[in-house]
């Protein structure tokens, strides 16, 4: 299935300055390791060590926070965008 | 031809009346009190609460500033003939629940019930706020909570700028600016309340310049200090709205922790490159910048603007956002943007918006404001400990 995902300003340097990537995935995890598969990189800024998200990464499933769903586990609908929303502290 | 008692015997006939004493019950019951009067009389003396609309505008305005037709409405003017006509005329209009108030304002008064003089706009204010006065949203009444409201900008520098501009515009009467820095030549390809003759001024002293000579209604109070755990809460408190337009993480996150602990509502703004990002977080109702963002990015991972770079318009905007919802908060109006994070692209212009919640592992809530405890952040910008609770 393909799913969306948003990149933020902060990340784009990643995909050659793309804002939107494509991939073939069913939840937020998939869809990530197929992003890291096509930009290496992502892996270490959305995961810590241990391999859970990043507290200071929000990470959207349409508008929803996957931290009050299930995670990196969060299924993703058919054609859904996934939003990766870091801080930026900025004015 | 009908004489003027013919008129007024037929009005009567068609509405119902009641006297002072029942009319105040009424209004004491959640009736609401319409003046008919006209404005010199109206600013001599009125009742606390009424809503003023002359007779002469009551067809033309009324159904903007009464929009339940099924509400009940006590109708008065200084004696108890204009609210008869008044009163008749609703009923015309389709209201359903309308009385007129026998004897008026003037026996309202002389039997001692509660009146007071209303604070009015000065001729200069009423034509400097004239397109705010047309809005039945703001009115009058909206215009004094404007000036008689505090709000506090956190930076003088690209999102304060615009904002502090546009608060002063709109006559929000009290604007603190916090900022510890000079102009910069580099600041003003931003930061608009500057200019080349205030390069190397204190960044807060050309704001007040700038803002008086925009509005002189508005009083600016400056803080020309740095933020930090000492003074922070004496800052912030008799404030009523801050505007978050801070460069920084700790300050940021201080700030949350004394506004959370003061029940301040913080208008955030943050900007990066060609996007930005705007919330409300009201720590009363609604998550707070803790709940958004339970830790900050490492430096390596945050680089500022300093460092990234932001185009010159994008601060305007975000910062312009800002002064809209903090006016909007001011005056009650229309829907917030709390817990709802807004993020604007301005190379795609795209606006998106998604959902915060209150994250129940966060202790830093307005239910444990009097254990908060407000410190100087470093590096993950941990809240200290809840104080032991008191007794």
């Amino acid at each position: 299935m393909t799913v969306k995902i948003r990149i933020p300003t902060t990340l784009r340097p990643l995909t050659g300055g793309e804002s939107e990537v494509e991939v073939e995935a069913t939840t937020v995890a998939e869809a990530f390791d197929a992003l890291e598969a096509a930009h290496p990189g992502f892996r270490e800024r959305l995961y810590d060590e241990s391999g859970n998200l990043r507290r200071f990464v929000n990470v959207f499933v349409a508008d929803d926070d996957v931290r009050y769903l299930e995670g990196a586990a969060t299924a993703v609908p058919e054609g859904e965008t996934i939003s990766i929303i870091p801080a930026v502290a900025g004015g | 031809m009908a004489t003027f008692r013919d008129l007024l015997n037929e009005a009567k006939q068609q509405i119902d009346e009641v006297d002072t004493a029942t009319a105040e019950q009424l209004v004491a019951d959640g009736a609401l009190l319409l003046d008919v009067r006209e404005a010199d009389e109206f600013e001599q003396g009125a009742v606390p609460g009424s809503v003023f609309i002359p007779r002469g505008h009551l067809e033309g305005q009324v159904e903007g500033r009464l929009t339940d037709k099924a509400a009940k409405v006590v109708v008065m003017c200084a004696g108890g003939v204009r609210s008869a006509f008044a009163a008749r005329t609703l009923g015309e209009l389709g209201y359903t629940d309308v009385v007129s108030m026998a004897g008026g304002f003037n026996k309202w008064k002389d039997e001692g019930r509660d009146w007071r003089r209303p604070e009015v706009l000065s001729p200069e204010q009423r034509n400097r706020y004239h397109r705010h006065l047309l809005l039945p949203e703001v009115g009058e009444e909206g215009q004094q909570k404007l000036l008689g409201a505090k709000v506090l900008l956190l930076g003088a520098g690209g999102l304060g700028s615009p904002a502090a501009l546009y608060l002063a515009a709109a006559g929000v009467g009290t604007i603190g600016i916090v900022d510890m820095d000079v102009v910069d030549d580099s600041n003003l390809q931003r930061q608009i309340l500057h200019n080349v003759d205030r390069v190397g001024d204190r960044k807060v002293d050309s704001a007040k310049k700038t803002l008086t000579l925009l509005n002189p209604d508005v009083n600016v109070i400056t803080f020309d200090v740095r933020l930090d755990a000492s003074n922070m809460e004496e800052i912030i408190s008799g404030f009523d709205v801050v505007v978050d337009g801070a460069d920084n993480f700790p300050v940021r996150y201080m700030l949350n922790d004394a506004s959370v602990k003061l029940g301040i509502p913080v208008v955030h703004g943050s900007i990066f490159r060609f996007e930005g990002h705007i919330t409300v977080f009201d720590p009363r109702n609604g998550p707070t910048y803790r709940d958004l963002l339970p830790e900050p990015p490492p430096p390596e991972l945050a680089p500022s603007c300093a460092e990234a770079g932001v185009l010159g318009v994008l601060p305007g905007i975000v910062g312009s956002i800002q002064a809209l919802e903090a006016i909007k908060l001011l005056l009650g109006l229309g829907d917030s943007l709390v817990g709802r994070y807004l993020t604007f692209d301005a190379n795609e212009m795209s606006f998106r918006e998604y959902k915060i919640r209150q994250d129940p592992s966060n202790q830093i809530t307005y239910e444990n404001r009097d254990r908060i405890q407000v410190v100087e952040l470093e590096g993950h910008c941990m809240p200290a400990p809840l104080a032991a609770p008191a007794g």
